[in-house]
């Protein structure tokens, strides 16, 4: 009850293989130099990883009896174990990029992006938040109007991942398509080519972390795209995008994870090797217990990410609920984050000087760790909907 | 084209490495054991060709419960069935036995087209049981491959010296030894290890191969280690004061280690 299969353990081990060769050896330079690793995304897409949650016929892996999104969430952690901005690129790129798409998209929209977002030749984005329209998904201001049998769109996304790089091939947006009969907006996805007339990307942001990490902001100007972009049911947008959020919450519980369990060992091999006043700093309690708070932290994310990636596999196979989905991701999501920014705090202070320095990569999780309070839900939100699901309504 | 790939299972060389005090065997339970890296390039060669064309790929390997996991990874990079030699006399054979062994399965699996392996073990790195098998099996040895072509009925490698490239044009069937510069091994996909299991693995005994266990293990062999020496532990750092010649007192340091 308390392991994953031997399937998802080869799959562990074959991720830690790549990231520790592939990835680990460039992170440091790829963060200061805020440089997103074009060529990373092609051979993380030979090795499977973007196609987990996807079937075969779209070129992914997916058996719904194997745990496909317990083998992502497990992709995830061992990126983010080595670098966060690497896994959220991961994550962002299947269940931003893909995940909508495969879920409401056409035959015709499948067949025609799926393939190379599949493959990591090309990723996708998705445009919720507003400058103005946060965790408030509902005060969309982009205006979607149809003329003739285009969509015009006019409006402006921020922050969104993977929505810049140079393989960018779609970004779908959420947009007021009208109003419904009770007055509330009626709030539609279309999708956007990257490259159509009006679509602008705003330079990279100057970010606190995650600077490998493609983010930008987005500017529509009587941007055109056929009647046929829309993505899903007219009017269906953010219920839709309401779908997906469960599964973002529960994957950045797994990145999260991955910054713990490399907290857990940079501290501990720190511990040992480092001495002051003639022996190793470990050997005294306020380093230690700091340490052991450090492995407590680790083994509860552990338990509370794949127990929620565990519900999302059965609820997919029809056999436990989307509420108890939503709740073990809100409570997966709020703890790991949580975690995440104590634990760099202590991993830090136990490398004194050093973890204050770049040289250690302490340093770069310390700055990456605060985004995983916020995004995908802020902990006030997450706390929202845990107290909601028992009951308390706000 | 059916293809044979020979693959060993040998302990992990990142880690601390030693043998079994009682018989001088390599130490097999203290360490992590893996597919042997070298022998990742044999088994990606194999499916790049196999993958070419139409053929199928059998990986073979000897050894204890564990070694299983080499075929097994051979297997989740996409060879098509695997066979597996265990026997409890096995153990202690040198590169002549296991050279018997691996000609013996592979003319139970059937005469292949191709036999690939590794130029050498990670572990012992003596790097014979490719010849010693080529001439067990009558085939033509084309070693030290760094590069290699299958047309029609023959096979052309490259094989790089020091000084000189060599061409090297063999007869099917044949035994091609591939270097580490040959390709860049392929991860295992999810796919891959979900859809290994699936894939045949038969296990065979002596009996099953038709040897003779005195011709195998400790008693079979024709070589004995008679005794085995600890690293020495890492000495202390030299520092040199540059004095205006600290140039040659490098270039001496570097001759006296007979690395220049």
């Amino acid at each position: 009850m308390f392991e994953l299969s031997q399937d998802h353990e080869d799959f562990r081990a074959m991720v830690r293989d790549f990231a520790e060769r592939e990835v680990a050896p460039h992170v440091a330079e790829w963060d200061r130099a805020h440089h997103f690793p074009t060529d990373l995304a092609p051979k993380m897409g030979d090795l499977g990883l973007f196609g987990l949650v996807v079937p075969e016929e779209f070129g992914g892996s997916a058996d719904p009896e194997g745990g496909p999104f317990t083998a992502l969430c497990v992709a995830i952690e061992e990126l983010g174990r080595i670098d966060q901005s690497i896994g959220i690129t991961l994550s962002a790129g299947v269940g931003l990029g893909i995940n909508p798409i495969l879920t409401y998209g056409s035959p015709a929209q499948k067949e025609r992006w799926l393939p190379d977002l599949v493959s990591g030749r090309a990723l996708a984005a998705f445009g919720l938040t507003e400058p103005d329209a946060g965790s408030d998904a509902g005060a969309t201001r982009t205006k979607a109007s149809l003329d003739g049998d285009s969509w015009v769109v006019n409006g402006a996304k921020a922050f969104i991942t993977n929505s810049g790089t140079e393989i960018t091939s779609v970004v779908t947006v959420t947009a007021r398509t009208g109003e419904s009969a009770d007055g509330r907006p009626e709030i539609s996805a279309i999708m956007i080519p990257s490259g159509t007339t009006g679509f602008e990307v705003a330079p990279a942001y100057d970010k606190l972390g995650w600077n490998i990490s493609d983010t930008h902001g987005l500017t529509f100007s009587d941007v055109r795209v056929p009647q046929e972009n829309l993505l899903g049911d007219r009017g269906q947008g953010f219920k839709q995008f309401l779908k997906t959020l469960d599964d973002g919450r529960i994957a950045i519980s797994a990145l999260a994870l991955g910054l713990l369990v490399r907290m857990r060992e940079e501290a501990t091999a720190y511990a040992q090797a480092r001495t002051a006043f003639g022996r190793p700093i470990g050997v005294n309690q306020g380093v230690s217990f700091k340490v052991a708070d450090l492995a407590v932290m680790e083994e509860t994310a552990r338990l509370l990410t794949y127990k929620a990636a565990w519900l999302k596999d059965q609820q997919e196979l029809g056999k436990h609920s989307v509420a108890e989905v939503k709740q073990a991701a809100a409570i997966a999501k709020l703890y790991t984050s949580e975690a995440a920014v104590t634990a760099t705090r202590l991993a830090t202070q136990i490398f004194g000087g050093n973890g204050f320095m770049e040289e250690y990569p302490v340093a770069r999780f310390y700055r990456d760790a605060k985004i995983l309070e916020i995004g995908e839900g802020t902990s006030e939100v997450q706390r929202m909907v845990i107290a909601r699901n028992l009951g308390l309504s706000s | 084209m059916n293809i044979v790939v020979c693959v060993k299972y040998v302990p992990d060389a990142q880690a601390d490495r030693g043998f079994d005090e009682s018989d001088l065997t390599t130490n097999r339970e203290s360490v992590d054991g893996l597919l042997s890296e070298l022998d990742e390039y044999a088994v990606e060669e194999a499916l790049k060709i196999a993958e070419a064309g139409e053929g199928e790929v059998t990986v073979v390997t000897i050894g204890p419960d564990k070694a299983a996991d080499a075929v097994k990874k051979a297997l989740q990079m996409g060879a098509d069935k695997g066979v597996h030699i265990s026997d409890e006399a096995i153990r202690g054979s040198d590169a002549f036995a296991t050279s018997l062994l691996l000609a013996k399965a592979i003319e139970k699996i059937g005469a292949p087209d191709l036999v690939i392996t590794g130029m050498a073990s990670t572990d012992g790195t003596m790097g014979v049981v490719p010849a010693m098998l080529a001439e067990r099996l009558g085939l033509p040895q084309v070693t030290f491959a760094s590069e290699l072509t299958v047309d029609g009925d023959g096979v052309t490698i490259r094989r790089d010296g020091d000084t000189a490239s060599e061409t090297i044009i063999a007869k099917l069937p044949a035994l091609v030894s591939v270097t580490d510069q040959i390709n860049e091994p392929r991860y295992p996909s999810f796919k891959g290890i979900m859809a290994a299991k699936k894939k045949p693995v038969e296990t065979w005994s002596l009996a099953d191969l038709g040897v003779d266990a005195g011709a195998v293990g400790a008693a079979g062999a024709y070589t004995k280690v008679l005794s085995v020496t600890k690293r020495p532990p890492r000495e202390q750092g030299q520092i040199v004061t540059d004095e205006g010649d600290g140039g040659s007192k490098l270039a001496d340091f570097l001759a006296s280690r007979k690395f220049i």
